[in-house]
C-alpha cells in the first residue's frame, strides 16, 4: 500500500482520464434531468487537476488540498463546491492516513464536507448516494486491508449509483422534475463512482 | 447545431470581448475573471451591487451593468454558476466602502459559489449581504426540491435595488428593499422548444410540433409538464393563473413583465402581453408599469415567461429612476 503524493497523483489522473473519456456520457445523463453540463464541467476541472505535478508538493495532503481548490476555481455549478470541498476535507485529514481505517476516516471527512455544503441526505438522488454506501462498505471491510476495503467500496458505490435511477430527486436541478426524475441515473453519483473505482485501481 | 461562434470552448470569452468592444461608454471587462463592471467602479460611498450566474441568459446579467443598476456581473460558463474566485474579484472591484449586495438566483450551484465568495470577501473586511431570488411558481413543492428558481423577477430586482444604491441608500435599507421585491414578485414560463448549449451540441429537450413544456426554468431543463399548445389567450391563462393562485394581487398596482426566452419574436410577445393584460384587468389588477422583450433568456429557446410584481410607491419611483446599461436605458 502506498498513499504518498505519487500514488494520489496516479489516482486523480486516472479519475481525470475517466472523466474525459466519459464526458459526453455524463453530459447526456445530465441532459435527461439537469442542464447538460456535468461532463464538460468536470472535464474542465479535472484537466486542471491533472496538470498539477504531485512531485511539486511537499506532502500528499498539500497536493489533495490544491486539487480541491483547483476544482472550486474551475468547475462552477454545484459540482465545483461539492467536489472541491470533498478534496479540501480529505486533504486536511490525509496527514493522519497510514492504514485502511485512517484512509476511511479521511474519505468520510470529505463526505461530511459535501453534506455540510450541499445539505443532501442519502436518498436525495445525488453523489451522496454513491459515496455514502461506499464508505459504509469501506469501513465494514477496513479490517481486511486497504485493497479489500476499496474493492467493497467500489462495488457499493456502483450499486448506489445504479439505485439512483429509481429515486425521486430532492436536491439540485433534477428536483424540479419531481417524479419525472425517476428512471434516470444521477450524473453526480455516476462521476463519484468513477472516483471510487479509480481509488480501487490506484490506491490498493 | 448551427451557431455564430468561433469555437464551442470560447463562447463566453468571445462574447465578453464583444460586450467590451460594443459598450466602452458603459463598462469594462476583467477577462481573467470574466467580470463585467461599471466604467466608474468602485463608486465611492455607494453600496456595490453584484450579480452573476451562468451565461446564456443575455442581456442578464452583464447587459444590466451601468449607472442605476449593477456595478458588476460575473459570467459563468453557459448555464453554470460562476466560481467563487470570480464573485470575489467582482466584489473587490466594486466595493466603494459601504458594503456590497450579492443578488443570487436560487440554484444549488449559484448559492454555494456565492456563499464561498461572500466568506472570502468577508475575510478581507468587506461587508457582503446576499439576497436569493426565488420567484418561479412552477416549482410547487419547495420542501422536496432545491426550492423555487430565480427567473424573471431578477431583472426587476436588479433595476429597483440598483436605483436605490444610486440614490445613496445604505446596505441594510437595500437588503430590506430587495426582500420586499422578492416577497411580492412571482413568475411562470413556458417553452415552445428546447435550447442548444454549444458544448452539448444538441437541444436540451425535443418537443413535437404541437407540444409545449410548461413551468420551465431558464436552463433548458424540462418543466413540470408537457401539453398541447393552444392559442395565445390559452397560453396566457396557463401562465398567469398559477401566479394569481400563489400570491394575492387583487387591488394591487402591478408591474407586468412579459419576457422572451430568446427565439420568440416580439410580435408574439406583444400578443401575449395583451392577453395577460386582459386577464389582469378582468381580475381587477391595475398594471402601472410594463416591460416586454428578451431580458432573461435561455439561449435559443422559444417561449416566454410572465412576471408580476406587486409594487408600492417606492418601487415604482425606483423603477422610473434613470438607468444607463446596454440592456435597459432610460431617463439619463
Amino acid at each position: 500500500m502506498s498513499l504518498d503524493s505519487l500514488a494520489v497523483g496516479a489516482w486523480l489522473k486516472d479519475f481525470a482520464d475517466d472523466i474525459h473519456e466519459n464526458a459526453d456520457y455524463l453530459t447526456d445523463l445530465d441532459r435527461e434531468i439537469g442542464d447538460a453540463d456535468h461532463g464538460a464541467n468536470m472535464d474542465r476541472g479535472m484537466s486542471a487537476v491533472a496538470a498539477l505535478d504531485p512531485s511539486d508538493f511537499a506532502s500528499a495532503a498539500g497536493y489533495i488540498k490544491k486539487a480541491g481548490m483547483t476544482l472550486v476555481s474551475t468547475v462552477g455549478g454545484a459540482s465545483g463546491p461539492l467536489y472541491g470541498t470533498f478534496f479540501l476535507r480529505v486533504g486536511t485529514a490525509w496527514a493522519n492516513v497510514h492504514d485502511a481505517a485512517s484512509l476511511g476516516a479521511a474519505l468520510r471527512a470529505g463526505l461530511d464536507g459535501i453534506i455540510q455544503r450541499g445539505k443532501a441526505s442519502v436518498g436525495d438522488k445525488t453523489l451522496v448516494d454513491a459515496l455514502s454506501p461506499a464508505l459504509d462498505a469501506f469501513d465494514a471491510h477496513a479490517g481486511e486491508g486497504v485493497a479489500a476495503a476499496l474493492a467493497a467500496a467500489a462495488t457499493a458505490a456502483a450499486a448506489g449509483r445504479d439505485a439512483t435511477s429509481a429515486l425521486i430527486a430532492h436536491k439540485g436541478r433534477a428536483s424540479y422534475l419531481g417524479e419525472r426524475s425517476v428512471g434516470h441515473q444521477d450524473p453526480g453519483a455516476t462521476s463519484m463512482t468513477m472516483l471510487i473505482e479509480a481509488a480501487r485501481r490506484d490506491l490498493s | 447545431m448551427k451557431k455564430l461562434i468561433n469555437d464551442v470552448n470560447d463562447v463566453v470569452k468571445d462574447s465578453l470581448l464583444g460586450v467590451e468592444a460594443a459598450h466602452p461608454d458603459l463598462v469594462r471587462v476583467d477577462h481573467d475573471n470574466k467580470v463585467v463592471y461599471r466604467l466608474d467602479a468602485p463608486v465611492a460611498d455607494k453600496v456595490g451591487i453584484v450579480s452573476g450566474g451562468g451565461s446564456g441568459h443575455e442581456p442578464l446579467h452583464g447587459g444590466f451593468v451601468g449607472y442605476g443598476m449593477l456595478d458588476a456581473a460575473c459570467a459563468g460558463e453557459i448555464f453554470t454558476s460562476p466560481v467563487p474566485d470570480q464573485v470575489y474579484a467582482a466584489t473587490k472591484l466594486v466595493d466603494g466602502g459601504r458594503g456590497v449586495l450579492h443578488i443570487v438566483k436560487n440554484y444549488t450551484g449559484d448559492v454555494m459559489n456565492f456563499d464561498m465568495a461572500a466568506e472570502m470577501a468577508g475575510a478581507d473586511g468587506i461587508r457582503v449581504e446576499s439576497v436569493v431570488v426565488d420567484d418561479d411558481v412552477a416549482v410547487q413543492d419547495s420542501l422536496y426540491t432545491a426550492g423555487r428558481r430565480g427567473v424573471g423577477l431578477t431583472v426587476l430586482l436588479e433595476k429597483i435595488v440598483g436605483a436605490a444604491a444610486e440614490e445613496g441608500k445604505d446596505l441594510d435599507y437595500i437588503v430590506a428593499l430587495a426582500k420586499r421585491v422578492i416577497a411580492n414578485g412571482r413568475s411562470m414560463g413556458l417553452a415552445l422548444s428546447g435550447c442548444t448549449v454549444p458544448a452539448a451540441g444538441k437541444p436540451s429537450f425535443e418537443l413535437a410540433d404541437d407540444e409545449i413544456e410548461i413551468g420551465i426554468g431558464i436552463h433548458g431543463e424540462p418543466g413540470r409538464a408537457r401539453r398541447k399548445i393552444g392559442t395565445a389567450a390559452e397560453m396566457a391563462e396557463a401562465l398567469v393563473r398559477p401566479i394569481l393562485d400563489d400570491l394575492d394581487y387583487r387591488g394591487s398596482e402591478t408591474l407586468c413583465f412579459v419576457n422572451g426566452m430568446g427565439a420568440t419574436p416580439l410580435i408574439e410577445l406583444y400578443i401575449m402581453y395583451d392577453e395577460v393584460a386582459k386577464i389582469l384587468a378582468a381580475e381587477g389588477i391595475r398594471v402601472v408599469r410594463s416591460l416586454v422583450g428578451n431580458y432573461i433568456t435561455s439561449l435559443d429557446m422559444a417561449g416566454c415567461s410572465v412576471t408580476l410584481l406587486n409594487t408600492d410607491d417606492e418601487m415604482v419611483h425606483l423603477w422610473d429612476a434613470p438607468v444607463a446599461t446596454a440592456g435597459l436605458r432610460w431617463g439619463k
